[in-house]
C-alpha cells in the first residue's frame, strides 16, 4: 500500500506544481502586482495626459536616477477634512451596520441552528436565495420602499400614523437599512455553521443544574459563538467601510463614504494619484481586520481536517 | 428534559425574513402596474405586461444582458478551474513553500472592498498597456481578468472546505484494489467534488453577472455590462421596467435553486434505497 501511495504521490509530484503554480502566479499578477502599482501612483504627482500621472523614476539631465517620492498626495487627504470625515463616517457606518446585523443575524442563525433538521435546509436556503439574485436590483428595490412618495410612506399615510411623507430616502438611515439588507446572509451563515455544532446536551446540563435559560444562553452559547460573531461581524465590517453602490443609491449627497470618494476622484476629477492614496489608506486601516479574518479562516479549515 | 419554547426567537427569523423578501415581492408587483409613477398602483390598467415588453424591444438592455452572459460563462469556467487547483493545493499539498502566501491570496478577496479590487486593477491594465501593449485598450477580456481574479477565491474556498471534509480513504482503496492514479483522480475524487465544482461555477457566474463596481473601473467605451446599464439608469430615478428585469431574474434564480434542490433530494434518496437494497441482498 505504501508503494502505491508513493506511485500516486510520483504522478501527483507532475500535477503539483502545476496545481499550485498557475494560481499562484494568476493571483500575484493580477491581485498582489496591482496594489504594488497603486502604492506607486499614490507618490506621483498628477499631469494633464495619460495616464494621467508622472513617472516615479526618471532619467535627469545629467544622467541621473532620480526617484521622485511625492507626499503631497497624503499631505492632502490630512489637510482637507472632506477626506478625514468622510472616511470617519464609514468607520461609523460600518460599526453600526455590523451591530445590526448582529443584533439580527444572531438570533436569526439560532433559531435556524435549533429548528428541526428536516425544516433546517429549508430556512437555510431562504437565507442564501437573495444572496442569488441581483444585489444591485435588491438595492433598487429599497428606492421604491423608502422614497417620499414610496410604499412605507404611503402605507404609513393611509393609516393615518403619520401626517406627511418622513424623508427615508437620501439619508443615512437607508445607508444603514441597504448595508443590513444586504450583508445579513453574512452574517447568519458563520453563525449558523458555529451555532449548529454545540453540543445541545451541554445546555440541558446547565438546565439540570438549575441555570435560567437565559443565563445558560449567557455563559454557555454565547462563549461558543464567539468565533462565528468574529468571522460574521468581519464579513460585514470590512466590504462595507469601502461600500460604494449602496451610499450611491441610498445615501445623501452631503455626507458621502470613502468608497464614494475614491470613485469621484478617479471618474470625476481624474486625480488617479489622489485616488490612489485614498485607496492605500483604507488599505491600512482594514489590514487589521483582514489579517484576523484569514487567520480564523485557516484555524476554521484546519480544525476540521 | 426538553427545553422551554419560546415564540421570541420565531418572531425575531419571521421578521428577518420579511426583511429580506419584502423588497423583492415589492419588485414582482409592481412590474405589473400600469402606472409609470413606480410607487402609485394604478388599479384600471393593471396589471399589465408592458413594461416586459418595453423590456425586451431595449436594444441597450438586450445588448448588456447578451454582453455579461458572455463574460459570466467565461469567468465561471475559468475561475473553477483555477480555483479548483488552488482548492487543491491549499488541501492536499501539505505544507509547500508558498503555502501561506497562496492561502492569503485566495481569502483576501473575499473581504477587500470591491472599489479598491478594481481601482487596483485598472491601473495594472494601463501600466501592462504602456510596458507590453497588452492588453490593447479595455473591454471583455479586463473585465473577464478582473472577475476571474475575485471569483477564483470562492471557488478554492469551496473546493478547499469539500476536499478537507471527505475521506481519503476511498482514494487509498482504489490505489489497493490497483487502479492508477489518474483513473482514481477521474473516477473517485473529481465526482466526489463535482457538487463543489458546480456550486462554485454557479457562484462565479453570479458574481460575474452582479458585478458592477469592478466592471465599471475596467471596461471600456463599448464595453457596458448589464449591471452598468441597471446602475446608470437607475442613479437617474426609479424606472418601471428594471422592476419588469429584476423580476426576470429573479424567477430564474428562484426556479434554479428550487430545481436544484430538488435534484440534490432525489439523488439522496435514490442512494438511500440503493444501499438498503444492497444491504438486504
Amino acid at each position: 500500500m505504501l508503494q502505491r501511495l508513493r506511485q500516486f504521490c510520483s504522478l501527483e509530484r507532475l500535477g503539483r506544481p502545476v496545481a499550485t503554480a498557475v494560481p499562484m502566479l494568476w493571483l500575484l499578477l493580477f491581485f498582489m502586482l496591482p496594489f504594488l502599482i497603486v502604492l506607486k501612483i499614490s507618490f506621483s504627482e498628477a499631469l494633464m495626459a495619460m495616464p494621467p500621472y508622472a513617472p516615479m523614476i526618471e532619467w535627469t539631465h545629467e544622467q541621473m536616477l532620480a526617484i521622485k517620492l511625492h507626499l503631497a498626495n497624503y499631505h492632502f487627504l490630512f489637510t482637507d477634512s472632506l477626506y478625514l470625515n468622510s472616511f470617519l463616517y464609514s468607520l461609523k457606518v460600518a460599526t453600526v451596520s455590523t451591530l445590526a446585523c448582529l443584533l439580527l443575524g444572531y438570533p436569526m442563525a439560532l433559531a435556524i441552528a435549533r429548528a428541526s433538521p428536516a425544516r433546517r435546509s429549508l430556512l437555510l436556503m431562504l437565507v442564501i436565495l437573495p444572496f442569488w439574485t441581483s444585489f444591485l436590483l435588491r438595492i433598487y428595490a429599497w428606492i421604491g420602499l423608502l422614497k417620499d412618495d414610496g410604499l412605507i410612506n404611503n402605507l404609513l399615510l393611509s393609516l393615518h400614523l403619520i401626517h406627511e411623507p418622513i424623508q427615508m430616502a437620501n439619508t443615512s438611515f437607508a445607508v444603514y437599512i441597504g448595508i443590513v439588507y444586504s450583508y445579513l446572509p453574512f452574517m447568519v451563515l458563520p453563525l449558523y455553521t458555529n451555532l449548529e455544532k454545540h453540543d445541545a446536551t451541554l445546555l440541558e446540563a446547565a438546565a439540570d443544574l438549575g441555570a435560567a435559560p437565559w443565563k445558560a444562553f449567557a455563559r454557555i452559547t454565547v462563549p461558543l459563538s464567539l468565533p462565528g460573531v468574529v468571522a460574521g461581524a468581519l464579513l460585514v465590517f470590512i466590504p462595507a467601510v469601502g461600500e460604494y453602490v449602496i451610499p450611491t443609491l441610498l445615501g445623501s449627497a452631503n455626507q458621502l463614504m470613502i468608497g464614494r470618494v475614491l470613485s469621484d476622484e478617479f471618474f470625476e476629477n481624474r486625480d488617479w494619484p489622489v485616488a490612489s492614496a485614498v485607496a492605500i489608506l483604507i488599505l491600512i486601516v482594514l489590514l487589521g481586520p483582514i489579517v484576523v479574518f484569514q487567520r480564523y479562516r485557516s484555524r476554521e479549515l484546519g480544525a476540521s481536517a | 428534559m426538553k427545553r422551554r419554547r419560546t415564540m421570541l426567537l420565531p418572531t425575531i427569523l419571521a421578521f428577518g425574513f420579511a426583511f429580506l423578501y419584502v423588497p423583492i415581492l415589492s419588485m414582482v408587483v409592481y412590474s405589473f402596474n400600469a402606472s409609470r409613477l413606480v410607487t402609485v398602483w394604478d388599479p384600471v390598467h393593471s396589471p399589465t405586461l408592458k413594461w416586459y415588453t418595453a423590456l425586451f424591444h431595449n436594444a441597450q438592455i438586450i445588448d448588456a444582458a447578451w454582453l455579461s452572459l458572455k463574460i459570466a460563462i467565461m469567468n465561471a469556467t475559468g475561475a473553477v478551474i483555477l480555483g479548483t487547483m488552488a482548492g487543491f493545493a491549499l488541501a492536499r499539498f501539505g505544507q509547500f513553500r508558498g503555502r501561506g502566501l497562496l492561502g492569503g491570496l485566495t481569502t483576501a478577496p473575499l473581504v477587500l472592498p470591491e472599489i479598491i479590487t478594481g481601482l487596483s486593477l485598472l491601473l495594472l491594465f494601463v501600466a501592462m498597456e504602456q510596458l507590453i501593449g497588452w492588453p490593447r485598450g479595455r473591454g471583455v477580456t479586463t473585465i473577464t481578468i478582473a472577475h476571474i481574479s475575485f471569483s477564483l477565491s470562492y471557488v478554492a474556498v469551496i473546493v478547499q472546505a469539500r476536499l478537507v471534509g471527505f475521506d481519503e480513504s476511498l482514494e487509498e482503496a482504489a490505489l489497493d484494489l490497483g487502479a492508477r492514479p489518474a483513473t482514481v483522480f477521474l473516477r473517485i475524487t473529481l465526482p466526489l467534488i463535482a457538487p463543489a465544482l458546480l456550486s462554485g461555477w454557479l457562484l462565479s457566474f453570479t458574481l460575474s453577472w452582479d458585478d458592477v463596481v469592478i466592471s465599471q473601473f475596467v471596461a471600456g467605451p463599448g464595453s457596458s455590462t448589464l449591471p452598468m446599464v441597471i446602475f446608470s439608469k437607475v442613479r437617474l430615478g426609479v424606472s418601471p421596467d428594471v422592476n419588469a428585469l429584476a423580476t426576470l431574474m429573479v424567477s430564474l434564480v428562484a426556479v434554479g435553486v428550487v430545481a436544484s434542490a430538488l435534484f440534490v433530494q432525489n439523488r439522496e434518496r435514490r442512494r438511500m434505497r440503493e444501499m438498503r437494497m444492497a444491504l438486504a441482498s
